[in-house]
């Protein structure tokens, strides 16, 4: 089957039924979007589809009908998108391992939304776990983030 | 040979002189130290100035000898090396390092002794130091115990001002020009007319230079990044997806595998048919594994559903099956006979203890499994008589103990790769995920092999934090807290950990009550007894280890002491408080809280206090009351550790050790039925998420105590100061965790 993976073309032979993680994973060696639960519950692997975030250990490669973005689609160590800007900026970080989901996350927050209340950021958010507990700098990184795409003053 | 056999004769030699050198003296004496690791490795024109810098034609690499599970510990050591050094930020690079007895921690063995940290007498000095002579002769290059910033503060200093010692007097020689007429500035030497000599240039006359015995560091004033926030070196790469931990490593021609094990932990594996599995696509080998199986497929997630078709007859759990019959061995281990630990006991607690109005209560914790975000995971290939292991750990030199053991290689030919982790809380403080890897690489050798665990395998096959009972009777009298006697029952983690790598414990398990004996309090009559449980589960270190559960056990009561006695909590436990700067942490958790200011109608405050790791730390919670339950929506948090060496990871630390403390609190624990853990996955162990996560006020104290690691001790004070908050906001009194048993939260 063809996917496209942040504008690469794939031709993939893998069961429908496996899941995007494990594709982009194991068979394209794309290895930003990370395994932490398997039952979408955790978000560390957090994709977009078409735009939308989505949990890529649950999603049937099968079922995937449109563009793959990963977290190394979305920017580069040499040219960070906004979001990863502000979690440099805010230091979010502790292990990291949830970062590429709660990025994923916060990117497709804000590209549907570029002034979010704090409801809008617990809703978009809540679906991403992080053991280290990086919470409050992953909220001020959202609203600075927010704060940079609309140009405004930070 | 046993593995400890193999760790000591490897190090006598070692051990033995550095334990006459240096420490009996106090002089940090180099030629004295444990071989240097890096000498046997360097190419031509390399030097290893010290053990923990090389630098070739490309530049300084800093060896930051203990495990980054988040903690940021790799930025931090370098740090220390770089101010002396005086290297540029950007330039810095680091490498674990491999595993060495010269990076023995000093600091963590300390933690364990039967003297308190706020105890600073001669004696104790001297514990301490025997401590420090005990880890060096083991090696123990372990991480954990909040113990890395407090043995690398001078170390790696040192390390970094000879060094740069070194490199002066290279360029000293081939200029010329005398020692003190040279500058240094960024990684390269300065001289008086302003040539630039870069230290990489001058490595290999470096190399022939011995390193000074003794060097000045420099005062604090001129420090250029310590106590000043830090980009942490890892924080783009965290931030893009490009960081890599042991489950991104990709190989030409790996494999992939998992395991299944008895979730039944210690039950083994009577027997199994793969007839399904072996037939499943991308299947390459089953192979067995000591008490379970192991499945080789060419990618994760065959080698995963591979494995659920794997029928098992495993064997019966070798403790009661049910939490319910575990907390009856818990519940009958207050006994004489079980009695482990008495180290606190002031006044006359029988006789304070005999009038009527005696208050009486009784506390339960429960397991609590690490769950670090990346599940348990290595990478082997076991290839012409070497075995190579790229994988995350807190105990190096016994992974490769271990590694050899199983793979009847020597030492020598076992090469351990050490990898961040994505989390950790003490998990990798165990090695058994790296004998299962080893295990399946001997069976399939040739390749290199990432081994995988399913987050199910993960949580049924934790060594999770020990669940433990408290029965505590106190009196008041004219509003004072008069008596307070504590009995603590657990299991010993130190018996159970210390036990897995074959080395003896001896004494009572300190970690029974910690965070409850060696509390900074004065009280008329005061008791701290421990009583060890046989062991049930095998468990381990956990964040904050015996202080985790004790900080609860301690603080719950005392604060119901204090409602008892109708006074302010906060001016009661300063008014306990004996302990400078401990007083000092209270005061300022009391200013930033505006403690008692009105709170708000159907909200309430709690407080709470632990020392541990020689950190004292205030916090006080502030929580609603809601129609749809518990809301907690602020948290201050004063803790004094010395001097914060980043004040940006101290903060981000601090709020993640509270989290940890107040989602485990919140809603997490790890019951068992028929031997097996019944949380498996994150559906029924959620911690705090962010929606629920609330605000958090940190504070740094300095009282000029000798500095410390805040990894930990922010986590016992949160689920007391939790649950006294609820009490004030409820008046429920919540003497179980987790406290979702008892009330709602949002
Ligand atoms: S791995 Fe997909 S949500 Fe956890
Ligand atoms: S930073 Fe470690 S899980 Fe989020």
């Amino acid at each position: 089957m063809r996917l496209i993976v942040n504008g690469k073309t794939h031709e993939v032979d893998v069961e429908d039924e496996m899941p995007l993680l494990w594709v982009l994973r194991d068979v394209l060696g794309v290895t930003g979007p990370k395994y932490g639960c398997g039952i979408a519950m955790c978000g560390a692997c957090t994709v977009h589809v078409g735009g939308e975030p989505v949990r890529s250990c649950s999603l049937p490669v099968g079922d995937v009908k449109a563009d793959v973005i990963t977290i190394e689609g979305l920017g580069t160590p040499a040219a960070l998108h906004a979001v990863q800007k502000a979690w440099v900026a805010h230091q979010a970080a502790q292990c990291g391992y949830c970062q590429s989901g709660q990025i994923m996350s916060a990117a497709a927050l804000l590209s549907a939304n570029d002034n979010p209340s704090d409801d809008d950021i617990d809703q978009a958010m809540s679906g991403n776990l992080c053991r280290c507990g990086t919470y409050p700098r992953i909220r001020a990184a959202i609203r600075a983030a927010a704060r940079e795409l609309k140009g405004r003053p930070t | 040979m046993s593995r400890v056999g193999t760790i000591a004769r490897r190090t006598f030699l070692i051990g033995t002189a550095v334990i006459a050198g240096g420490v009996a003296f106090g002089v940090y004496a180099y030629k004295r130290e444990p071989i240097n690791p890096l000498l046997k490795d360097l190419g031509d024109g390399q030097a290893a100035l010290t053990p923990y810098v090389r630098i070739d034609q490309s530049g300084v690499t800093i060896i930051t000898p203990r495990a980054d599970l988040g903690q940021g510990v790799a930025s931090i050591l370098a740090a220390l090396v770089a101010e002396e050094l005086d290297i540029a930020w950007n330039d810095i690079r680091v490498d674990f390092g491999s595993p060495s007895a010269a990076y023995y921690n000093g600091i963590a063995a300390a933690e364990g002794l039967p003297v308190p940290a706020t105890d600073s007498s001669f004696k104790a000095r001297t514990t301490r130091v025997v401590g420090d002579a005990v880890s060096k002769f083991l090696g123990l290059q372990i991480t954990g115990g909040s113990s890395s910033v407090p043995d690398a503060y001078e170390k790696m200093r040192i390390a970094g001002a000879a060094a740069r010692e070194v490199l002066l007097q290279a360029a000293a020689r081939r200029t010329g020009i005398p020692k003190h007429q040279l500058k240094t500035r960024d990684g390269n030497v300065i001289t008086p007319r302003g040539e630039v000599l870069s230290y990489a240039s001058l490595a290999a006359e470096a190399a022939k230079i011995e390193p000074p015995q003794k060097v000045r560091l420099k005062p604090a004033a001129d420090w250029r990044y310590l106590g000043k926030p830090m980009q942490r070196i890892d924080i783009v790469a965290k931030s893009t997806g490009t960081a890599t931990f042991g489950i991104d490593i990709r190989m030409p021609g790996m494999v992939y595998a998992t395991v299944r094990a008895n979730p039944a932990i210690g039950g083994g594996i009577k027997g199994y048919d793969a007839s399904a599995a072996a037939k499943a696509r991308g299947v390459i080998a089953v192979v067995p594994i000591t008490g379970g199986v192991g499945v080789i497929a060419d990618n994760t997630w065959r080698a995963f559903k591979a494995a659920e078709l794997i029928k098992c007859d495993w064997g019966a759990a070798p403790y009661p099956p049910s939490s319910a019959a575990m907390f009856e061995v818990v519940a009958s281990s207050f006994t004489g006979e079980r009695q482990d630990s008495r180290l606190k006991d002031e006044g006359d607690v029988e006789a304070a203890l005999q009038d009527a109005g005696v208050i009486e209560a009784e506390y339960k914790v429960p397991y609590l499994a690490h769950a670090p975000l990346e599940p348990m995971n290595a990478v082997v290939q076991l290839k012409d008589g070497r075995l190579d292991i790229w994988t995350a750990t807190q105990i190096p030199l016994f992974v490769v103990a271990t590694a050899a053991e199983v793979s009847g290689l020597a030492p020598d030919n076992v090469h351990l790769h050490s990898l961040m982790s994505g989390g950790s809380f003490g998990r990798r403080l165990e090695d058994d995920y790296v004998r299962q890897a080893v295990e399946i690489a001997k069976a399939y050798p040739g390749h290199p092999i990432k081994m995988t665990w399913t987050r199910e395998e993960d949580m049924t096959h934790d060594f999770p934090r020990p669940l433990g009972m408290a029965r505590m009777r106190g009196a008041v009298r004219d509003g004072k807290v008069e008596a307070y006697d504590l009995k603590v029952a657990c299991p010993s983690v130190t018996a159970s950990q210390i036990g897995r790598l074959h080395m003896p414990t001896f004494g009572p398990d300190i970690a029974i009550v910690a965070g409850a004996w060696d509390q900074p309090f004065r009280i008329p009559h005061y008791r701290v007894t421990g009583y060890r449980v046989p062991e049930l589960v095998p468990v381990s270190s956990w964040r904050s280890v015996g202080a985790s559960a004790n900080g609860f056990l301690h603080n719950g009561f005392l604060d119901e002491l204090i409602h008892e006695a109708g006074v302010d909590p906060l001016k009661e436990l300063i008014r306990l408080c004996w302990h400078e700067p401990s007083r000092k942490v209270l005061e300022a958790v009391g200013e930033m809280s505006k403690w008692g200011s009105d709170v708000g109608k159907d909200r309430g405050r709690g407080i709470a206090f632990t020392l541990s790791f020689g950190v004292p730390v205030a916090e006080v919670v502030e929580v609603s009351n809601t129609p749809q339950g518990i809301r907690i929506d602020k948290v201050f948090v004063a803790a004094d550790v010395g001097r914060v060496l980043d004040p940006t990871n101290f903060e981000n630390q601090v709020q993640g050790a509270v989290i940890w403390g107040l989602g485990h609190a919140v809603n997490c624990e790890l019951t068992f039925k028929d031997g097996v853990a019944e949380q498996t996955n994150f559906h029924a162990y959620e911690g705090l998420r962010l929606n629920q996560a609330p605000t958090i006020e940190v504070r740094a104290i300095d009282n000029g105590s000798p500095i410390r690691g805040i990894g930990e001790p922010p986590v016992p004070p949160a689920a007391p100061a939790l649950a006294n908050a609820i009490f004030a906001a409820t008046g429920k009194r919540i003497r179980e965790l987790p406290l979702n048993k008892h009330i709602d939260f949002v």
